[in-house]
């Protein structure tokens, strides 16, 4: 049998948990200063404005579209080379209603005559700024009410410390992520805040498998300590959460290498989450918990009762 | 003994994934470059038109692969995609402009499976290329404009009762304001208005000759239905002029509109139909003219010669009793002997024009004409579009009685006619303005190459997953492989059996992370199985409480990232939404494979019998 992790005994996580609670904490204040001091890159989904990806038949600089550009009076175009020379990105803010409409088949039209009458277009977006920011409000909605009923869920579903250590963790991850988002400037749209919330979900997924040992150890367990019973659960956990990172990882690069510009910023965040995310589970939402007061005693119901022991295996 | 498998399980596991290989199969076998040939307003496509385009198929000698008539739709499939446009110019000049001939492609899906009810997983606009319109109704106008209908209407209701009153004027915070002269007036012209009117709220203020009247809740609601309905009708109508195969117009919230074209590129001229407008007139017959003389090029004094849908020449009179911009409304419905009819409703202007004009003309007819402005997709010197003039006389109805802001078209032949005139007539009506909030166009190169990029980041995620799996759990790693395509089988399957799930890159990314994610199941059971085995178990003994002591972990953690898909599915939008949905359907369909299907094969492997060691 291949392995891993060949152990012994269990590895005392919990040896560090007060430096990496300080660590962890830091980093948070960290990510929350940067967003706060650099701001996040936000994509046109949330600023609204005109976008507009060209292919030319031909290699071009950046610096001459924006020539003619300015010249054809759009002054606050910005124009950037996407993937190679021959592929450009065209980017306008937002502007007055009326002409906005029409600015991406103006902006072809100018560079058609003037740069390359084979120039075609890949992509073209135009967001108002109005729907812009009802995005945004709807994206915010979104991660706030699935905290909520994660919260709930495992609240209900385990007790409530452990609850409140599953969204410490969320809430750690989450904020990274915008931390390392407001450091590489990498675009943040509407694809990214997917990415954001399917890191939520895995970094939860994880959570809850850690739980549920820590949970089935409290009760099965009945001599030793919390703590010790805590890194007996993870050292149980600990190959599992490596492979399925693993795993998850190796899938996700090959989205980011081959899933082309647009997956790339949404693979990113998901990286970068599956990392934040298992050391996460490990240390914010299993510390949080003991630090709440979680004891034997508030996993044991009144009633001990393995859940479905009264009925037929199903499987 | 331990882990055998009961026979209905393994009748229900097999039924599950012969169903979704089914449905799913009909992606593997691509599409056919078609035709699709629709009716135009007001026609309809018969077996004649079938006919008539197989004739002219034969006689220039195309070759095609299948022409069949179905849902009022003819689809002329091709072998090969340089055929479409040739097709499409030879089709539509056969047929003429009461067809709307458009250029698709047809799922190849055998007609066995069609029967079946299976056809191939719908791709959004980012995989097959397209335009993406979110248009948002001017509301301030279109309650304006109701309101200004209410001031006219107000003058008239108050002359006709001789309540006497100082003024009535639209306020620019909105409403509309009455003064009276007096504290009478003012009590005797409410009431009057108020029994007439029950939807409006009458506010008085604290002079004692004026009132502030608004709109209840419910007439405010009812004005902005109808200003989006009736820009979704005649969005519609215009869509059908570009030709598209598969347009979507839809409303989404209070007063926005979808309008999604597939395949469209040149978002330029579809800005341009969708914002080509449309009137109406009201004119006299000319019963006494020659029409035969007409036709024959002769003019006849005072009169010009229109053409119906049927292209039949009518005489009418060259004055123009009233255009659309009066209507206020029409709506198709019965008369009391349950013939269908239209209502007109006209604003207080254009009443007193139709009184006026119809007074003597009791017994008369009177026809409306449709106008629409097409663009041609040429400029002329300063770039303008040039549209042209195209003039169809829908409907011809003799006069009963004077008629004023009210009045009905009866005579109408089918159900289906009265609802097609009181659609034409709502889109020569004025409407509310509408404006482009949001414009996305994926172009066709683009969207080949974003399913080129998905397919390839699904097969480099897959492979190197299978490799580990099988490279660290061997025997069982190998389950858990045959469990990962399976997986794939079932989204592929559940995701083309749903009848509106689309598959956008997003939503493939969604597939991909599935991936990584469903083997995590597998690895909880396989590593609980290997504690087992360390902790001296038997093998049967290891494989049972390795399968039911990971079952609640595996549930947990499938349900609360489950209810992160189902908040993202129901407050996103766009991207968002169609990553939710392939998470959503992956979660399912990988607890599963992962759970129940791994367990069926590792039974029949290993289970029920002496062993002493597992391949794990």
């Amino acid at each position: 049998m291949f392995q891993i992790l060949k152990l012994d005994s269990d590895i005392n996580f919990m040896r560090w948990r007060g430096p990496a609670g300080i660590f962890s904490i830091i980093l948070v204040i960290a990510s929350l200063a940067l967003v706060g001091v650099r701001g996040l890159n936000m994509g046109l989904d949330f600023t609204g404005g005109t976008l507009v990806e060209l292919e030319f038949s031909k290699s071009v600089v950046a610096s001459d579209i924006r020539a003619v550009l300015d010249q054809e009076g759009f002054e606050s175009a910005t124009v950037q080379a996407y993937g190679s020379s021959t592929d450009m990105l065209v980017r306008l803010p937002p502007v007055e209603q009326a002409s906005a409409e029409t600015l991406n088949n103006k902006i072809t039209q100018v560079l058609k005559t003037q740069m390359d009458d084979q120039v075609v277009i890949k992509r073209t977006e135009f967001v108002g700024p109005v729907v812009g920011k009802e995005l945004m409000e709807s994206a915010l909605l979104a991660m706030v009410v699935a905290l909520i009923c994660i919260l709930i869920y495992v609240a209900f579903r385990f007790e409530w410390r452990l609850g409140a250590g599953a969204v410490a963790a969320l809430f750690h991850d989450v904020s990274l992520i915008f931390g390392f988002y407001a450091l590489s400037q990498l675009e943040f749209n509407l694809t990214t805040v997917a990415g954001v919330l399917s890191v939520i979900g895995y970094s939860l997924n994880d959570t809850i498998v850690v739980f549920d040992r820590i949970r089935e150890n409290f009760r099965k367990v009945r001599k030793q300590a919390e703590i010790a019973i805590t890194n007996a659960s993870l050292t149980q956990t600990l190959s599992r959460t490596l492979i399925t990172s693993f795993t998850t990882l190796v899938v996700l690069f090959a989205l980011y290498f081959a899933g082309g510009e647009l997956l790339a910023t949404f693979s990113a965040s998901l990286i970068v989450g599956v990392v934040v995310g298992s050391y996460s589970s490990i240390y914010i939402a299993t510390t949080t918990a003991l630090g709440l007061g979680l004891t034997r005693e508030s996993l044991i119901p009144e009633e001990i009762e393995k859940e479905g022991a009264d009925q037929q295996p199903m499987l | 003994m331990l882990n055998t498998n009961p026979i209905w399980k393994v009748v229900l596991v097999i039924f599950v994934v012969a169903i979704c290989a089914l449905y799913a199969s009909p992606n593997l076998y691509g599409e056919d470059p078609a035709v699709q040939i629709s009716a135009a307003r007001g026609a309809t496509v018969e077996t004649q038109t079938l006919d008539r385009v197989k004739q002219v198929l034969d006689a220039e000698g195309v070759e095609y692969k299948r022409l069949s008539l179905e849902d009022n739709q003819i689809e002329l499939r091709l072998n090969d995609s340089d055929q479409q446009l040739p097709v499409r110019e030879l089709v539509a000049e056969a047929l003429g402009d009461r067809f709307v001939v458009a250029l698709n492609l047809a799922p190849a899906t055998p007609s066995w499976l069609e029967s079946v009810g299976a056809g191939p997983m719908k791709l959004g606009l980012d995989l097959r290329g397209g335009v993406h319109f979110l248009m948002e109704v001017d509301m301030g106008a279109a309650v304006a404009k109701s309101e200004e209908q209410m001031v006219q209407d107000f003058r008239s209701d108050l002359r006709e009762e001789g309540i006497r009153y100082k003024g009535i004027r639209q306020r620019s915070q909105g409403g509309v304001e009455l003064r009276f002269r007096d504290e009478d007036g003012r009590d005797n012209g409410t009431r009057v208005l108020q029994r007439k009117y029950p939807n409006l709220v009458f506010t008085d203020t604290d002079s004692d000759t004026d009132t502030i009247v608004t709109m209840s809740e419910q007439k405010l609601k009812e004005t902005r239905d109808y200003a989006v309905q009736q820009n979704i009708t005649i969005i519609r109508n215009r869509v059908n002029e570009l030709g598209v195969a598969e347009p979507l117009v839809q409303r989404q919230g209070a007063d926005r509109i979808v309008v999604e074209l597939p395949g469209v590129q040149d978002t330029a001229r579809a800005k341009e139909i969708l914002g080509a407008t449309a009137t109406l007139e009201f004119r006299m017959q000319d019963t006494k003219g020659d029409v035969a003389a007409a036709v024959a090029g002769r003019a006849v004094p005072g009169s010009r010669l229109f053409n119906d849908r049927d292209g039949r020449p009518v005489l009418l009179k060259n004055r123009v009793i009233l255009t659309g911009d009066h209507i206020v409304g029409a709506q198709s419905g019965f008369d009391e002997y349950s013939r269908p009819q239209v209502n007109i409703s006209l604003d207080g202007k254009g009443g007193n024009k139709m009184a006026a004009s119809t007074k003597d003309a009791v017994g008369q007819p009177m026809a409306t004409v449709f106008i629409e402005y097409k663009p041609t997709g040429k400029r002329d010197a300063d770039g303008r579009p040039i549209f042209d003039k195209h003039e169809e006389v829908v409907n011809v109805a003799t006069i009963q009685a004077r008629l004023g802001r009210s009045f009905r078209i009866t005579g109408i032949d089918s159900q289906a006619e009265a609802h097609n005139l009181a659609l034409v007539l709502r889109a020569g009506a004025l409407i509310a303005p509408i404006q482009i909030v949001e414009e996305r166009t994926v172009g066709p190169s683009m969207g080949a190459e974003n399913i080129q990029r998905g397919l390839t980041s699904i097969i480099y995620g897959l492979g190197a997953t299978v490799a580990f799996m099988l490279f660290y759990y061997r025997g069982f790693g190998l389950v858990a492989n045959v469990a990962l395509v399976m997986n794939l089988v079932l989204i592929v399957g559940v995701m083309s059996m749903l009848p509106g799930a689309t598959l956008s890159l997003p939503g493939i990314a969604g597939i991909v992370l599935t991936i990584g994610t469903a083997v995590d199941a597998n690895v909880l059971i396989f590593e609980r199985i290997r504690e087992e085995l360390r902790a001296g178990r038997s093998v049967q003994q290891s494989i049972h409480m390795g399968y039911s002591n990971a079952l609640s972990s595996i549930a947990d953690a499938n349900i609360t990232t489950f209810i992160t898909a189902v908040i993202l599915f129901s407050i996103g939008s766009g991207p968002v939404k169609g990553f939710a949905l392939t998470l959503a359907i992956g979660l399912a369909t990988s607890m599963f494979t992962a759970i129940v299907g791994t367990r069926l094969v590792v039974n029949s492997v290993w289970g029920g019998r002496r062993l002493e060691k597992l391949p794990i």
